[in-house]
Formats: C-alpha cells, sequence, structure tokens
C-alpha cells in the first residue's frame, strides 16, 4: 500500500510536477512564446501573406537551424561548425553561408538552445503554398529544368521538408528571386551539387532557366 | 487576486491541476462560470491580444469594445501622404474577428469600475469582465503647443491618428504650390512611433520631388537625435539632396511653441515661419479613457508590469501597445503587437490560476525613405530580473553600407511585414 502510494507519487511528480517545474525553471520561453515574435512579419502561423518574407512553417528543422547558425554568426564557419560538432542533435546541420537584410541581426537575440526550440516548432506546423499568379508557359519549361536538375535534392517539386533543402514550391516570387539572385551573386554559398546541377541547366535550357524554375515553384500548390 | 507564487501554486496543485495543460491549449476551464476578457481599442494591441487569448483558450468568453467603425493604420499611413499609397489600403474592418469567436461591440468605452470589474459604454452597456485589456493608444496634449487644438488641427493637420488627419494632410501637399515651405514639427519622447515623422519627411520629399521641385521640407524638431538618424541622414541626402533640413531642438529652442492657423505662420522662440502646409505632432500622452480610469502616472501614460502588463495601480487591467510606460520597448506597432501576445499569455495562464513561463519580445521597425529604399531597426528582448526592464539581447539598425539590392528588398520586406501585421490584427 505504502510502495503504490510512493510509486502514484513518484509518477505524479515526473509526469505533472517535473514538466511544469521545467518550465518554471527552464532558461527559455516555451516554443508559442518564442515563435509567436516571428509572426508579425512570417504571418499567422508562420505562412506569410508575402509579397517577399517566405513562409517558414513545414520547412525542414535542420534546414531553419542552419539558417539560423549562419545570420546569428555573420557566416562564420570555423564558429557554426564548432558549433555543430559540439552537440550531437545538430549532426546534420550543414554549413552554408547565407545572406541577409534583417534576419543576421535579428538571429542574434536568440540563443542556440531557442533556435532549436523555433526550428522544432516551425518544422512542426503545416506548409501552406502562396496564391500568386504565375507565367504557365514558363512555369512548364521550370517543370522540365526541374526534374533533370533539381528534383534529386529538392523531393516532390521542391515541397518537400524531408530532404533538408529549402521548401520552394508555393513561395513567393519575390523570395525565390532575391534567393537565387543570392545564389547567383556569390552572396549564398550553393552546395557542390546545385553548382553543377545550375550550371548544367543554364548551358541546357539557357538565360531564362533560373526565371522558368522561379515560375514552376510559385505555381506548386 | 493574489498573485501567485511559485511555491503557492505548487503547494496548492492537488486535483485540479490537469496534464498536458502547459503553454497554450489550455483546456477549457470546467466547473465554473465562462470566464470574460473585455478588450478596449481594435488597433494591433487590442485586436492581437484578443485573436491569441481565444486562441488559446476558446472557451474564454472575449469582446472587443471599439468606437470607430473601422482602422486605418498609422503603419504605411506616410505612403498615402507621399502619394504612392491610396488610403483604402490602411483601411480594415474587424468582421474577421468573428470568425475567431470574438465579439465586437462597436461602441465607446467611456467608464471603467475596477473594483466591481465592469466597463461602462456611450450607448449605456454594461460589461463585466474577470480580466480587462487595454490598448488605448494615444491621446494628443492640446494644451502643449499655444494655439494648437483640434480646431487647428483641421487647418495643420497632426495626422499622427491614422484617418481623415491623413487624407487632410495628403491633400494639402497636393495642393500647395511649386516652391512652397513644408513645415514638420516632431515632439520630445516619448511619442508614437519615433521614426515616423523623418519617414513623413521622405514620403513628401518623394512626391515634391516628381511635382513641386522647388519646394522645401523644414523639421523642425523639439529633440536633438532622433530614431534611425544615421540611416535618414543618409537616404535623405541620396535621394532628395538638400530638399529636406532638419534643425535640432537645441536650435529652435525645443521645437515648435506657438501656431497661428489664419497668417499660416508656426513659431519657435528663435523664429517665426511663414509655411505652404504645416504638420505638427504635438506631444503625447495615454488615450483619454486611460486617464479617467486612473490608470496613469504623473507621465500621462501608464504604469505596467513589464512580464504582464497589469497596471500597476488597478489589478485585473492591463495595458498594452502606445499608452504604456513600456521600459525598454519603442511606441512602435510591432511592439504593440509582442506586448499583446505576452499580455495574452499572462491572461490565459492567470484565469487558469498558473504562472507565466519566461516571456520574449520583438520589435521590426521598416521606414520607407523612397520606393527603392527601405532602412529598419530590428531587435529581441528579453524580461530583466528585476522586472525593471525590457533588455536588448539582440537586434541592430540596416548597415550604413547597406547595398541597393539590400535597401530595395527591405522595401518589399516592410510591404510583407504590413500584409503580415494586418493579417495578424485582422485576418
Amino acid at each position: 500500500m505504502l510502495h503504490k502510494l510512493v510509486r502514484e507519487t513518484l509518477l505524479f511528480c515526473v509526469l505533472v510536477l517535473l514538466p511544469f517545474s521545467t518550465t518554471l525553471a527552464g532558461e527559455t520561453a516555451s516554443p508559442s512564446m518564442l515563435s509567436d515574435t516571428c509572426l508579425g512579419c512570417h504571418g499567422p502561423g508562420g505562412i506569410s501573406d508575402g509579397p517577399a518574407t517566405p513562409t517558414i512553417s513545414g520547412m525542414s528543422e535542420i534546414y531553419i537551424i542552419a539558417a539560423m547558425l549562419a545570420y546569428k554568426y555573420d557566416n562564420d564557419e570555423d564558429k557554426v561548425e564548432a558549433i555543430i560538432e559540439a552537440d550531437p542533435e545538430l549532426e546534420d546541420v550543414e554549413f552554408f553561408a547565407r545572406t541577409s537584410t534583417v534576419m543576421d541581426r535579428i538571429a542574434k537575440g536568440y540563443s542556440e538552445a531557442e533556435i532549436k526550440i523555433l526550428a522544432k516548432h516551425f518544422a512542426s506546423l503545416p506548409f501552406q503554398a502562396a496564391e500568386q499568379e504565375v507565367n504557365k508557359k514558363q512555369a512548364k519549361t521550370g517543370a522540365e529544368i526541374h526534374e533533370l536538375h533539381c528534383e534529386k535534392c529538392h523531393e516532390n517539386g521542391g515541397s518537400s521538408a524531408e530532404d533538408d533543402a529549402g521548401v520552394l514550391a508555393g513561395q513567393w516570387i519575390p523570395y525565390l528571386e532575391y534567393t537565387m539572385a543570392d545564389f547567383a551573386s556569390g552572396d549564398r554559398e550553393m552546395p557542390k551539387k546545385m553548382r553543377k546541377q545550375m550550371k548544367d541547366a543554364h548551358a541546357a535550357f539557357g538565360d531564362g532557366s533560373v526565371a522558368d524554375l522561379i515560375q514552376f515553384y510559385a505555381s506548386q500548390k | 487576486m493574489s498573485k501567485l507564487t511559485r511555491r503557492n501554486f505548487l503547494k496548492g496543485t492537488g486535483s485540479t491541476f490537469a496534464l498536458g495543460s502547459v503553454g497554450f491549449g489550455f483546456p477549457h476551464i470546467a466547473g465554473a462560470a465562462k470566464k470574460k476578457v473585455v478588450v478596449i481599442g481594435a488597433g494591433v494591441g487590442g485586436t492581437i491580444a484578443a485573436k491569441y487569448i481565444a486562441k488559446a483558450d476558446s472557451s474564454i468568453e472575449v469582446t472587443i469594445v471599439e468606437a470607430k467603425p473601422h482602422h486605418h493604420t498609422c503603419f504605411m499611413s506616410n505612403e498615402v501622404i507621399g502619394g504612392d499609397r491610396d488610403i483604402s489600403t490602411i483601411k480594415f474592418g474587424y468582421d474577421k474577428l468573428a470568425s475567431h469567436g470574438i465579439h465586437v461591440v462597436q461602441d465607446k468605452a467611456v467608464m471603467i469600475d475596477p473594483v466591481a470589474h465592469k466597463v461602462k459604454t456611450a450607448n449605456g452597456t454594461t460589461l463585466g469582465y474577470d480580466r480587462l485589456i487595454m490598448s488605448p493608444g494615444i491621446g494628443l496634449r492640446w494644451e502643449a503647443i499655444e494655439g494648437y487644438d483640434e480646431v487647428a488641427a483641421e487647418t495643420m493637420p497632426h495626422a499622427w491618428i491614422a484617418g481623415s488627419q491623413t487624407a487632410l494632410l495628403r491633400k494639402q501637399i497636393e495642393s500647395m504650390d511649386d516652391g512652397g515651405l513644408v513645415l514638420l514639427a516632431p515632439p520630445g519622447n516619448p511619442f508614437r512611433c519615433p521614426p515616423g515623422p523623418y519617414e513623413r519627411a521622405a514620403q513628401i520629399a518623394h512626391y515634391l520631388k516628381h511635382h513641386k521641385p522647388k519646394s522645401k521640407i523644414l523639421i523642425l524638431d523639439a529633440k536633438d537625435k532622433f530614431s534611425k538618424q544615421g540611416l535618414f541622414t543618409q537616404g535623405w541626402k541620396k535621394v532628395y539632396g538638400d530638399m529636406i533640413e532638419w534643425v535640432p531642438g537645441a536650435d529652435t529652442g525645443g521645437g515648435v511653441k506657438a501656431v497661428d492657423v489664419k497668417a499660416m505662420k508656426v513659431s519657435t522662440d528663435f523664429d517665426d515661419h511663414k509655411v505652404s502646409v504645416a504638420n505638427i505632432i504635438p506631444p503625447q500622452k495615454a488615450a483619454q479613457i486611460a486617464h479617467d480610469a486612473d490608470l496613469t502616472d504623473d507621465s500621462g501614460w501608464c504604469p505596467v508590469d513589464l512580464g504582464t502588463f497589469e497596471s500597476k495601480r488597478h489589478k485585473g487591467i492591463h495595458i498594452i501597445g502606445d499608452a504604456g510606460i513600456i521600459s525598454g520597448l519603442p511606441k512602435s506597432g510591432y511592439a504593440a503587437s509582442t506586448e499583446a501576445k505576452v499580455c495574452a499569455s499572462a491572461v490565459v495562464h492567470s484565469l487558469h490560476e498558473k504562472e507565466p513561463g519566461i516571456n520574449s519580445y520583438a520589435n521590426a521597425c521598416y521606414s520607407i525613405i523612397a520606393p527603392d529604399y527601405g532602412i529598419s531597426v530590428v531587435a529581441v528582448y528579453k524580461l530583466a530580473e528585476d522586472r525593471s526592464k525590457i533588455n536588448k539581447v539582440g537586434g541592430g539598425l540596416t548597415p550604413s553600407d547597406a547595398t541597393p539590392e539590400a535597401l530595395r528588398r527591405e522595401v518589399h520586406y516592410a510591404y510583407s511585414w504590413f500584409k503580415n501585421m494586418t493579417a495578424e490584427m485582422f485576418g
């Protein structure tokens, strides 16, 4: 009888008090408290109303962490690599330099622990494609380019988060344009495979290949 | 209700505590009468606080009391004054709030009884509340500048509460002669939207440059420095040359002291200026209802606890947005949104008799100098341990060496900010 009581009390402590006291005494805010501050720019539920800010809900957790760490540490590869190495949970995170207008400033306000909470939270929310006008002809060519050069990493027409690449399908056109312009200028680092595929796509489909790809991704629902 | 400390709470956990109820997704409050939250004001703070409470616990009855039939956002109103944006694009209705389970009472709150927990409206409705959230915005200090009152504002608009005043200033800029003088008189701190007057100068210059290029803009400031000053000064010069002249408080004797609307004359302690258009932005205070309800201190603003935004003068009443004394956060739209979210969490926790978790606050504020030239200040904040201040833990300004492409993108991010903020409020 006594044992049962002890066991139940312990169970109560573990199930009820522990999570609660962790919330009280822990150093980080709850996922909703942390993520709510992002929504004025990224949209209700992390779904952007556009025209330029990306939808971040439904993105890969790993991808968000990689982006936030690059922003936070101003693309200091050694620093980011050291952080990745020290944390087994970040094993799959890969460093790529990237540019931004405001996110590099904002990311500095969050600790690694908070970045992980934010990433997990937004990754758990559903993605919703933007409603926007697209050029159907370009989108059709873009679909071909995607199939040949991009689908291997950006799975399911660029809609998958499972591949830990960015979710491209259904993002706003200006956002996709900025991203591709940054890759082209070198402000954002392309993975080796991507560099090769982009070069091949350009050789096969010409100067309009990037614009066609953008229209294809924007057309995805 | 006495303040819950962690110890008191843990002592009293017992059987009422439900599993998995920490954070959002509260179980409904069972057995008790429906909890009631009344929100006064349907601007940034009011709409977002109401929506986030309704989202966290649909069993809480949320009612917004708002006098105006629709809302004109202050943000982007400078683009209306500059002519790049139609005023209809900053006008929003409250019809979608009902789909979140929020009642909107279109009426003016005229009396608050903090002891009986009641709000009375102009039409005679009485609303009881468990928690009252006030996001009433600003009131203008008509007595501060000699000759400047509500009637004078019909000749020399303030355009600091968006709507008809915005349209009036736009009309005056449009009908003035080329070669005229536009005078802007920004107030001393604190006031709503610290970078607003300086963005406005740029937006007016944007119009004048293309339509009345011989005109000048003179800013007679009450202050010696202002928000994003380096970036504005740089942008003004780059885009508009010498069209905008800013005179600091030290050289104006502390800003505009008197106006004569008949003579279209604006005076400081040192000079008189004959003007074509005068935009007088008077010193401010919390909106009148906050004064009537005894929620303000000698400063004219509302002292609050920075973790819950509960009034330091009356329990059960929370004040968010521009009316509050929120040490560390600017009087900006985004700050109001973040205060609303933190306040919503605090109110829901308190109605569940729980201690709220750790808070997070942010600010993101864009200014549009020209159609391809945007600048911003952003910040992430945490509450100081002694709750005396909300401390910045990261953020900063647009770098002064930002590329033209980055400045161009900031404009489009500003438009995204506008779309997403208004979706948070009215969507």
